[in-house]
């Protein structure tokens, strides 16, 4: 498809300004000539073409408005559209964040109610909403482990991140200036204890773990996990990216978790916007309160105000109070579910992946062969050694099904891994149908393999050369 | 209402499929003792009627402006019709990050077209697809440098952002960086003289903004001489987006780093968020900047296609080697600003010119009432700074007619006593400024 830049025509335009309805100044007298620039080359389109050309370029895109997106760490759910009408509402969209804390007591009771739900919903005795994504939340929470042991007058240098655990957890440690360690897991998938063991020394400032892990399975040893890291000072991080496998069912604050980070845009229902924007928030333990970011919401007879006034904080993580649109819609849905709805909808998600599990389990090789949580982990190996069919190839061909494809090659410690979330939103027959796809796709793999090497075949894009991508690279567009 | 599809016909049959007795069954992996007997602590479910009922009271518990006077960091412009309708597509806004490229070319193409537009704006070369607001693309861009260069020491200029200077402070700290801050001049702007002083062989970055936070335009080319002759990187920030249209960008003037607040291309106020952090870089850092990145390759056929690409500096590859822990960025802000940049075209220099008009309008009205003073001569864009006789009293006033006053500085600056920043954008009318001044009067 072409570029905007490549239907661009000198003299159109999409919108016109206004005529300047105060006396002129010349712009000369106002700003210095050397700070004005000379051109301004962006794209000159009418306003049918825009339109034209960013919805032909939607219908290049897959959302889960379309189909099933069983993207496996990601809880693809669908997102409901009360949310959206919710959010849209002119007295969330269009106050000014330094608007008077008086002028905005809506937003605030809604900010502090919803600190207030996830408290309860996860056993924390705190959360900041501050956090802009999951990942900006794990740094927030390791800062404040960091600040934590600061205050305690000690110095420990290392974080221990299972082998399964997502990307962002040692990356976020390292940001935080710790030297992230390994920790092995066991043959059913969970943490070795003995490495655990051995790993920990009072050097550690914490174990990030993500309960139910990436493989979808729960750490049944999570009693004795915590022991060990408690047992030489250590705090207990909770990943949240798997929290729908265990709303109103558990809550990570029972557990033992100092701090855990959410991922509204996964949980709580809110769109992910084809890469965000999405809202971190983190809870923490009683022990950790003194250090949430600034500001905070307190709660006065003269209504909610924020507050920067706690001496102990890590200080700013962003500019104003979060994400505020999306927890908008977070709330939105809290409320609708209400404590019953969400474990329902834990039920029902976990009903989902042991379904697909036990459906798939005769066609995919499964290295864990347990109950699951809200996913389930199968490996393309058996196909490879059969056919020299990649998990990737699987992958590809699903798209020619009508399905986004799980998420592969992660997590790392399952070789070929094809990591399926069906969420609770899906019903039997779209598992159902989706299942009879896999299992067409692990026949043609021995019968025609190519099929599946080609896929996919029904877009008007095919397989990208990414080597190409990486050696020359291209991520602006310049005039020939 | 739970928006699960599943009736008891379909759960008897899945639980008899997966050989379990009770949907407890499925958590026996977790301990009794932790098993809820309760449920938590929330409000009962509710019907969508009553849902939208709830949130339609609380969003009128807040109250709407008749007008914004304060800009400091966010900045409440007109968003065209159009930047609505596209990224209510649910194709774009159901969609996850484009791991998939075959069935994600409409994202990864807006994208790259995003970042075309942003480096051209800022005078770089390359762009990526966002960062999570203003204040975290520049306390990234301080980190990178450090690393970059293996130096400990930050320098950021008082006349940036508070919030901005708060965000680079925690993020230094986190990584045992010193951070050191250098006053404004009697213009509000840098103290080049007193920069100069500081600049040392341990100084990473020296962090600017322009126009800065009260508004006025720094003198980048001196700076940027200065910061260099040390080997130190520029970042260069800038408050309103709109001011490219007419401001010479910063990358073109010896920056580094180009970072900044995206939210006024086509994004709401939103009380603050989601926002759009903008980065963009010489060409030199493309395999050392965070986040992601579209590029253009092509696909078996040979047709021109888009990927996530040089993704060995991204965290799910490259773990704690990773040039930054971001994940989920902000892209719906970015097909936004993409969507209002390309609705603007070259009316983006219209549209920045009618600020300056405005903003120089409001000035000299402001100016006439008895005991206001322009605090500072360096030449703005659209925010200013004046100095009143009682500066509280002022916004009390402003505030019982309805109106978001000016930004009263002294709380960041306690020597600016009485100094309010003003904002004026195309959102106010000449009527609505002569309004203003005759509630103050």
């Amino acid at each position: 498809m072409e570029l905007i830049f490549e239907k661009s025509k000198p003299g159109r335009s999409s919108v016109s300004i206004q005529q300047s309805d105060v006396p002129a100044t010349d712009i000369d007298t106002a700003i210095d000539k050397k700070y004005l620039r000379t051109e301004l080359d962006l794209p000159e389109v009418a306003e049918v073409d825009l339109i034209r050309h960013y919805t032909n370029l939607s219908r290049r895109n897959f959302g889960v408005d379309l189909g099933f997106y069983p993207l496996g760490s990601c809880t693809m759910k669908y997102n409901p559209k009360v949310n959206e009408s919710a959010a849209s509402l002119p007295g969330f969209t269009g106050l000014h964040p330094y608007a008077a804390d008086k002028m905005a007591q809506g937003n605030l009771q809604l900010i502090y109610e919803m600190q207030q739900y996830l408290s309860n919903i996860f056993g924390m005795a705190q959360f900041t909403l501050q956090p802009a994504a999951g990942a900006h939340g794990e740094l927030t929470g390791v800062m404040m482990i960091k600040k934590y042991f600061e205050k305690q007058g000690e110095k420990r240098h290392r974080i221990i991140i299972p082998d399964t655990a997502h990307g962002t957890n040692p990356a976020s440690g390292a940001l935080c200036g710790f030297e992230t360690i390994t920790l092995r897991s066991n043959n059913e998938g969970g943490v070795d204890i003995e490495h655990l063991k051995s790993l920990m020394t009072e050097d550690v400032a914490a174990l990030m773990l993500t309960n139910p892990n990436t493989l979808g399975l729960f750490e049944r040893n999570i009693e004795e996990v915590s022991r060990i890291v408690y047992g030489k000072g250590g705090l207990l991080y909770g990943d949240g990216a798997n929290a729908n496998a265990f709303l109103g069912i558990a809550r990570p604050g029972d557990l033992g978790f100092d701090v855990i980070q959410l991922n509204l845009h996964k949980t709580f229902s809110t769109p992910h916007g084809g890469g965000g924007p999405g809202s971190g928030p983190v809870g923490v333990s009683k022990s950790l309160i003194d250090y949430l970011p600034v500001p905070q919401i307190v709660k006065t007879a003269d209504g909610y105000q924020w507050s920067d006034n706690f001496p102990d904080t890590i200080g700013r993580v962003r500019t104003f109070y979060g994400n505020f649109n999306v927890i908008v819609k977070a709330y939105t849905y809290i409320r609708s579910l209400g404590a019953e709805g969400l474990r329902h909808a834990t039920e029902m998600a976990v009903l989902n992946a042991n379904y697909i599990k036990e459906k798939l389990k005769p066609y995919f090789d499964l290295p864990y062969d347990r109950v699951c949580m809200h996913e389930c982990v199968f490996s393309g190996k058996r196909q490879v050694a059969e056919s020299g069919v990649h998990t990737t190839d699987i992958a590809k061909r699903l798209i020619d099904f009508g399905y986004h494809p799980p998420t592969i090659y992660f997590p790392l410690i399952v070789p070929e891994a094809i990591m399926i979330e069906p969420t609770e939103t899906e019903s039997k027959e779209t598992l159902d149908a989706f299942c009879e796809a896999m299992i067409t796709i692990a026949c043609e793999a021995k019968e025609n393999p190519q099929i599946l090497k080609d896929a996919p075949l029904s877009t008007e894009i095919n397989r990208l050369d990414e080597v190409l991508a990486a050696r020359k690279p291209d991520v602006c567009w310049k005039k020939t | 209402m739970d928006y699960t599809p599943h009736t008891d016909e379909d759960i008897a049959q899945m639980k008899k499929a997966i050989g379990i007795a009770s949907l407890e069954d499925m958590f026996a992996d977790i301990p009794e003792k932790f098993c809820l007997k309760r449920l938590p602590d929330i409000p009962a479910s509710l019907s969508e009627q009553e849902t939208m009922a709830l949130m339609q009271s609380l969003s009128l518990q807040n109250r709407l402006p008749q007008m914004t006077l304060t800009g400091a960091g966010a900045y409440h412009h007109f968003i065209p019709a159009v930047v609505g309708h596209i990224i209510n597509r649910a194709e774009f806004y159901t969609a996850y990050t484009p791991y998939q490229a075959e069935i994600s070319q409409g994202i990864l193409q807006a994208i790259y077209e995003y970042q075309t537009m942003i480096a051209h704006l800022t005078g770089t070369q390359i762009a990526n697809a966002s960062m999570y607001d203003g204040s975290s693309a520049m306390a990234e861009a301080a980190i990178l440098s450090a690393k970059t260069l293996s130096r400990d020491k930050i320098i950021i200029a008082r006349s940036v952002h508070p919030e901005y200077r708060a965000v680079t402070r925690t993020y230094c700290w986190a990584n045992g960086y010193e951070v050191v801050e250098i006053p404004f001049n009697q213009s509000g702007q840098l103290d080049l003289p007193v920069l100069q002083k500081e600049l040392a062989e341990n100084v990473a970055a020296v962090l600017v903004q322009s126009p800065n936070f009260f508004g006025g335009i720094e003198d980048i080319v001196p700076i940027a001489e200065a910061v260099h002759a040390h080997g130190a990187l520029l970042v260069a920030g800038f408050t309103d987006g709109t001011a490219l249209g007419i401001l010479k960008p910063a990358g073109e003037l010896g920056a580094d780093f180009v970072v900044g607040e995206g939210q006024s291309f086509g994004n709401s106020l939103n009380y603050g968020g989601p926002y759009l952090g903008i980065f963009a870089a010489q060409g030199k850092f493309l395999r050392r900047i965070p986040g992601r990145l579209v590029g253009a390759t092509v696909d078996k056929k040979g047709q021109r296609g888009f990927v996530l690409t040089l993704q060995t500096r991204e965290q799910h590859i490259r773990r704690e080697k990773a040039t930054s822990n971001i994940c989920s960025n902000e892209a719906l802000c970015a097909l936004a600003a993409g969507v209002y940049l390309a609705a603007l075209g070259k009316n983006l220099q219209k549209l920045a010119l009618l600020n300056v008009q405005k903003t120089q309008y409001l000035k000299k009205q402001l100016l006439q009432l008895s005991g206001w003073k322009e605090v500072f001569a360096a030449p703005v864009y659209n925010e200013f700074v004046l100095s009143c006789p009682d500066a509280g009293k002022v916004n009390d006033k402003l505030k019982k007619e309805g109106i978001v006053g000016g930004y009263e500085l002294q709380k960041d600056y306690p020597k600016l006593k009485n100094a309010l920043l003003f904002c004026a954008t195309e959102m106010l009318s000449k009527e609505d400024m002569d309004k203003v001044v005759a509630i103050i009067k």
